[in-house]
């Protein structure tokens, strides 16, 4: 709470009516800030406790100190080393391929095409649809080795008979994911492109720039803080994913897809192993504050480039 | 002029590359909306015709899988998520737009401190808060509960909120509410009267990026509730064991659950980039 009791008002006034002042201030922001400090950092610190403790819910009387013994399990647990192995894995391609994909399409869609509006509208489609859907969709009736449209189109190749799901399973899950976040980057990369001046690029052509020449020198610049911004969100939601691994894979087979929020399920709400979970929670703190800390800088200050306009 | 400038360069050319990029253009925009395309045609088939090997790509369709669909169990689950997204809606709105207020036209110190922990708490992920969550749900028996849920849909939402909401806010000349203070406005008339107004488009875009999340939203929502609070991505689990026998019926599923994001997304797209990025793109 310190960031709001500092919080002052305008230089040059009495005491009173200078406390008086901050007061009338901070008071529109108290009660989203005590609402956020109930629901996450209160249970946060409360996850940091129970980290300590050996606690299953399936045991009676079964809450004992543990000191660092959760920390340690995780350290020689193999379930771990995967998950975090598997998160870093999935998100890593997830977001190189779609931000790829979208910087592609938004090219596309920004050049002279025929259908432009009606274009983007149906590419953000797969972005729009629940996930818990899509993912079934996906498993059921594209991906499935006896019904699926998929290895009946690629029967001709010889890849008839492949069963994706349990094959291929990350690659199964790489694919949705990037079918689900090709849209959104290329929505982000799209509004930096439309931001373009495209007299920049005729005088370059004018100049005798090769196309190749003005991407690398004009469009590419122009339209990094975008992909930056887009890759850097997209990762804090990709790290996160659980819904298209609940319903495509759930975590297998084995353990070859599951992350660290499936992880965190299978302990937590298969296993009712409260310490251990929380041990968990704390390391997923940990990893996701580090990329949070870079996404957010970033975002601020794209923010204030945008503010300063 | 190579069809590759033409890619650079939007401003001119041939028809004949700008007939080429088109082509290109909707055969890859046709394979991402494809599988969108076949879970509507899927949800228009019967059972038989769903689990077909090779794939039926011809059929008449029929609204019966839909109608068994609606007349079955599904619609308390739809209610469900609809009391859950547009309840976190409101009281994000409630809570979020005098937050916004403050930290846009009331700057205080350290504002951008606040606005850092805001914008913080929506990406801890939720696994350093779900255990105690859970277990004060258990214990005050708020499991299985809509409200319980409706809450924590607003706690995921808040952040982005306030953050929506503050860069709309920014835009608005300081002036007129100067004015309005000058004429004696008090806080809430001031809010209320020349706000709301003013940041119609912002309420929209933070409305619309708050019902995709919690809409959407399926950690929490399987975890937290089993029968009379589920949500309508909750109800899709009950096909996870499909095995060829209601495919058709998972589409039509699949399809209704989808609908209300979709629609919203496709009519406020411009809201949705903004919302998306947090404020960030215009």
């Amino acid at each position: 709470m310190s960031a709001v009791a500092e919080m002052g008002g305008v230089p040059g006034q009495s005491a009173a009516s200078f406390r008086r002042e901050a007061w009338l201030r901070r008071l529109p922001l108290l009660p989203a800030f005590i609402f956020v400090i109930i629901i996450t950092q209160i249970p946060f610190a409360l996850t940091v406790y129970y980290s300590f403790f050996d606690w299953n819910l399936l045991q009676d009387n079964s809450f004992k100190f543990a000191g660092l013994a959760n920390y340690a399990r995780l350290v020689t647990d193999e379930s771990l080393r995967i998950a975090v192995w598997n998160t870093v894995l999935l998100t890593i391609s997830v977001i190189a391929i779609s931000v790829v994909l979208g910087l592609a399409v938004a090219m596309l869609l920004n050049s002279e095409v025929f259908g432009k509006g009606f274009m983007r509208t149906l590419m953000i489609a797969p972005f729009l649809i629940m996930p818990t859907a899509g993912a079934l969709i996906w498993k059921d009736t594209l991906l499935n080795p006896l019904f699926g449209l998929l290895p009946y189109l690629l029967a001709p190749f010889g890849l008839g008979r492949v069963d994706w799901v349990n094959q291929y399973p990350m690659v199964s899950v790489v694919g949705v994911e990037v079918w689900r976040w090709t849209p959104f980057m290329m929505l982000i990369i799209l509004a930096g492109l439309q931001s373009q001046n495209p007299e920049v690029l005729e005088a370059a052509r004018v100049d005798g720039a090769t196309a190749l020449q003005a991407f690398r020198h004009i469009t590419l610049p122009l339209v990094r803080p975008f992909i930056e911004l887009g890759a850097l969100l997209g990762s804090l939601f990709v790290v996160q994913t659980f819904d298209t691994i609940f319903m495509l894979t759930h975590g297998g087979p084995g353990e070859d897809t599951t992350n660290i929020p499936f992880l965190l399920y299978l302990v937590a709400f298969q296993g009712f192993s409260i310490g251990q979970a929380s041990a968990i929670g704390v390391v997923a703190v940990i990893m996701t504050t580090i990329i949070a800390t870079v996404a957010l800088r970033t975002l601020f200050s794209i923010f204030q480039v945008e503010a300063r306009r | 002029m190579s069809a590759n400038a033409m890619r650079a360069n939007p401003t001119g050319g041939f028809p004949a590359s700008k007939v080429l990029w088109t082509v290109v253009g909707w055969l890859v925009v046709f394979i991402f909306f494809f599988p969108v395309l076949w879970m509507w045609l899927e949800a228009f088939k019967t059972e038989p015709q769903a689990a077909s090997s090779p794939p039926t790509i011809f059929f008449v369709p029929t609204l019966e899988e839909f109608q068994e669909v609606m007349s079955g169990d599904f619609p308390p689950f739809f209610i469900n998520s609809a009391t859950a997204s547009l309840g976190s809606t409101f009281l994000v709105l409630v809570l979020g737009l005098p937050a916004a207020y403050a930290l846009a036209i009331r700057p205080v110190k350290r504002t951008q401190d606040v606005l850092f922990f805001f914008i913080s708490t929506r990406f801890l992920p939720f696994a350093a808060s779900l255990v105690p969550l859970y277990l004060l749900a258990r214990d005050l028996q708020l499991l299985d509960n809509i409200f319980a849920l409706t809450l924590i849909y607003t706690t995921i939402n808040l952040p982005l909120g306030v953050w929506l909401l503050r860069s709309f806010l920014l835009e608005i000349p300081h002036d007129l509410f100067e004015a309005a203070r000058v004429d004696g406005a008090s806080f809430f008339t001031e809010l209320v009267r020349i706000v709301v107004p003013l940041i119609a488009p912002g309420i929209a875009a933070t409305s619309l990026i708050c019902l995709i999340f919690s809409w959407n939203e399926f950690f929490y929502a399987v975890n937290f509730t089993s029968s009379t609070a589920a949500t309508a991505p909750v109800f899709l689990v009950g096909f996870i064991s499909g095995r060829g026998l209601f495919y058709a019926k998972l589409a039509a599923a699949a399809t209704l659950a989808s609908l209300p994001v979709l629609l919203a997304g496709w009519i406020a797209q411009k809201q949705l980039i903004r919302g998306l990025t947090m404020g960030a793109v215009k």
